[in-house]
């Protein structure tokens, strides 16, 4: 994330709003959804999935479960917008729709945002006895739990897509459970193939003070043994949160000398707050990349990102929102995308025929990342393609050419399924 | 800026025909649309030498001609026009509505509607060239893109990327009349000259399905398998057949190939090596040649069809997207 296209979108926006009007009139003045069902001749047979039924479609709903951004402090740059996710879930409902007019099925979300106290498994019941059976979640492991022990039962299928734990996917996973978020052992895998690409194999590891950063500082050191990249320094972050905290002096002679007399190729910060690994870049004693949470990161989306199509998702995105796509926003759109053509390909709205299809080897999806994302058996996780990105800018795609598998290259990135100690095949 | 006059139009079509008149009859140009350039670049199909790169219309992609020859029709997507243009003079004569972000179109054979795929907007636009005139305005799945109209111009059929659908469009109704579900992104859409069979490209899906039109069964899927290159790789895109029915030669994407396939057995016999991320084909007439747009690596491969060898690459503008080559 950075400032650069936080300032560009809004000269874009005003001509496409227009255009994206104009449309809609025209579009309605076409006729709508309604004629077009009328349209469908009714039967046809099944290999070919020809037109749908004029019969009413069948409705499918799924529930959005997120919590409120904590009040943001004077001036964050990367302040989480309040749709986050949420946004992206929309955007996906209204793809899946275009396609259900022709198959006859229509879906609808219902978003439900938790106060920062707001019990989640109080909340995720009170959905699930209202019906919802496909439930996509924007919280953390610890809520994430909660949430599955709350719907134990009731046949609900749940769609993680902010928890990037790996214990999700290993001795904590639980078969009713999606995980379209990647791992942090995806995450730093993506980033340590592009170093072993580049022969930067010297890494200076910097750790933050929260779990998450000793999680994935966890995930980093496992990756790089797996790459053969050598961490030649790991120490812990202990001079506070200054990548926001600007009151303090700007810059700090101990957190300067921090890095010195280290030879490494690397520096890699493990900070998932983002509290200080935006203050390590350009402030360091000898001239020295960053890579990790911060620099150069590696996530399921990015702004820049344009191929294979995705430019299309992100205007799509920009002119519904007026803001940029971030990651958790594709995560939920690709949640959503998932149930969307389970029901186009299996050709059912049931809730539990679509979670177990979404579980078959026949399931793929094109998820703008120029080959088909699938789920993994053993642990629920969907398989990608990870980018990896600078602030401004897409450096590389991860899985990167030459690393090999038996079965794809995309299961080079996360705990295999040898390793995993997840069984739900 | 852009004559819009009809009067200008017929003027400046008769001088294309009187040129055209005076070439030696088996060379053609060729037109290759150049997304990232901004621009097209002319072939001559006889010396296959990139005669000239000439800046026009914002982001264009796909490139077509009317059936005379006189009229080169261009999605200027970012636009938001067709583009029409003298193949000639390469002087824009009129500035067409096309609707939102025009990706890729199909010419009714009689040479009039244009029938525009609307890539943000989730619909097609049929308008009518001569009075450019929006005739109808068809909702359709996703992102739409493949385009491709039947040899008796009774049938449109368009593709919809995340629908992953061919929509059968009855062309005097503009109504869905069927739709057939393909695998995942399908990108491009190719009738046999007989009409009898379709050919829809899936990108993602890494096939190509082989329609019955009249039943519209998937008869075949045609896949894909290259030493070397992994699974991912292979994206079938641009797709073209010969006017016997009997090859078809489908562009791979990145896979840097372009397959032939015996059209009957639906057996791959030959992969070609052409440049990189091969997306558009196009024949000459004659079908002695077919080019390639390779959009990485800024060319245009051409293949000898007969032989079935790449003869030679031409350096084109940036990110070569669409191909045509003229009727004369």
């Amino acid at each position: 994330m950075s400032l650069a296209w936080r300032l560009e979108w809004p000269r874009l926006r005003r001509p496409r709003l227009l255009l994206t009007a104009a449309c809609a009139v025209l579009l309605s003045a076409a006729g709508g959804v309604g004629t077009l069902l009328a349209q469908q001749p009714a039967g046809g047979a099944a290999p070919t999935a020809e037109a749908a039924p004029a019969a009413a479609p069948v409705e499918l709903r799924l529930g959005l479960l997120t919590r409120e951004v904590p009040p943001p402090p004077l001036y964050d740059l990367l302040a989480v917008p309040a749709d986050d996710a949420v946004a992206g879930a929309e955007l996906a409902i209204k793809d899946n729709n275009t396609t259900g007019q022709f198959t006859g099925q229509s879906f609808a979300l219902e978003p439900v945002t938790l106060a920062e106290d707001e019990d989640a498994g109080e909340a995720a019941r009170k959905l699930a006895d209202g019906g919802i059976k496909l439930l996509v979640v924007n919280l953390p492991a610890a809520d994430l739990l909660k949430v599955d022990d709350a719907v134990k039962g009731k046949g609900v299928t749940l769609f993680n897509i902010g928890a990037t734990d790996d214990a999700l996917r290993a001795e904590q996973c639980r078969a009713d459970v999606f995980h379209v978020a990647p791992s942090r052992a995806m995450l730093t895998d993506a980033l340590m193939q592009f170093l072993a690409m580049k022969r930067w194999t010297k890494l200076f590891l910097i750790v933050g003070p929260n779990p998450g950063d000793q999680l994935y500082a966890d995930a980093l050191r496992k990756s790089a043994k797996k790459f053969g990249l050598k961490i030649v320094a790991d120490k812990p972050w202990t001079f506070g949160p200054l990548g926001r905290d600007r009151s303090d002096s700007i810059t700090r002679s101990d957190a300067l000398v921090f890095s010195r007399g280290v030879d490494a190729d690397v520096l890699v910060v493990a900070d998932e707050a983002n509290d200080f690994g935006n203050y390590i870049p350009f402030r360091t004693f000898e001239p020295r990349l960053v890579v990790g949470t911060q620099g150069l990161t590696a996530g399921t989306w990015h702004p820049a990102q344009d191929a294979w199509g995705s430019a299309q998702l992100q205007n799509r995105f920009l002119r519904a929102t007026g803001r940029p796509m971030r990651a958790t926003d594709y995560q939920a759109w690709l949640a959503v995308r998932m149930v969307g053509e389970a029901g186009t390909r299996a050709k059912t709205a049931d809730p539990v025929a679509l979670a177990k299809f979404m579980r078959s080897p026949d399931f793929s999806l094109a998820a703008f990342k120029g080959v088909p994302v699938s789920v993994r058996p053993w642990d629920q996780q969907v398989r990608q393609p990870l980018l990896i990105a600078q602030p401004l800018g897409i450096v590389s795609v991860a899985p990167e050419e030459g690393f090999l598998h038996q079965k794809t290259p995309l299961d080079t990135l996360g705990v295999d399924e040898r390793e995993s100690k997840c069984r739900l095949n | 800026m852009i004559p819009t006059a009809p009067r200008r139009l017929v003027a400046l079509l008769a001088g294309a025909v009187a040129l055209t008149a005076a070439d030696a009859a088996s060379a053609y140009t060729v037109y290759v649309s150049n997304e990232r350039g901004n621009s097209i670049t002319v072939i001559d199909s006889t010396t296959l030498e990139a005669k000239q790169t000439v800046k026009i219309g914002r982001r264009p992609r796909g490139i077509t001609m009317s059936p005379d020859g006189k009229v080169l029709f261009l999605c200027a997507s970012d636009d938001h026009a067709v583009l029409a243009i003298d193949p000639t003079t390469l002087k824009v004569m009129r500035k067409l509505k096309s609707g939102a972000d025009p990706e890729l179109f199909a010419l009714h054979p009689s040479g009039n509607p244009l029938y525009i795929a609307n890539e943000d907007d989730n619909q097609v636009t049929v308008l009518d060239v001569e009075q450019n005139k929006v005739v109808a305005q068809v909702p359709v799945g996703t992102e739409p893109e493949g385009m491709a109209v039947s040899p008796d111009g009774a049938t449109l059929v368009a593709t919809s990327e995340t629908t992953s659908m061919a929509h059968f469009i009855d062309t005097k109704t503009n109504k869905i009349f069927a739709n057939v579900l393909v695998d995942a992104r399908p990108r491009f859409a190719e009738f046999s000259k007989d009409g009898k069979r379709l050919w829809v490209s899936a990108e993602v899906g890494g096939t190509v399905s082989v329609i019955d039109p009249e039943t519209r069964k998937i008869i075949h899927k045609v896949t894909f398998q290259i030493p070397g290159v992994s699974k991912e790789a292979i994206q079938p895109v641009g797709v073209r057949l010969t006017k016997d029915g009997k090859t078809a030669f489908v562009a791979l994407g990145p896979a840097n190939r372009v397959a032939v396939v015996n059209a009957e057995t639906f057996e791959v016999q030959k992969y070609l090596l052409v440049g990189q991320r091969v997306w558009q084909l196009a024949f000459t007439p004659d079908e002695k040649l077919l080019f390639t747009t390779n959009g990485n690596s800024n060319d245009v491969s051409v293949i000898d069809v007969q032989d079935l060898k790449v003869v030679k690459s031409i350096k084109v503008g940036g990110a070569p997207w669409g191909v045509v080559v003229s009727p004369q």
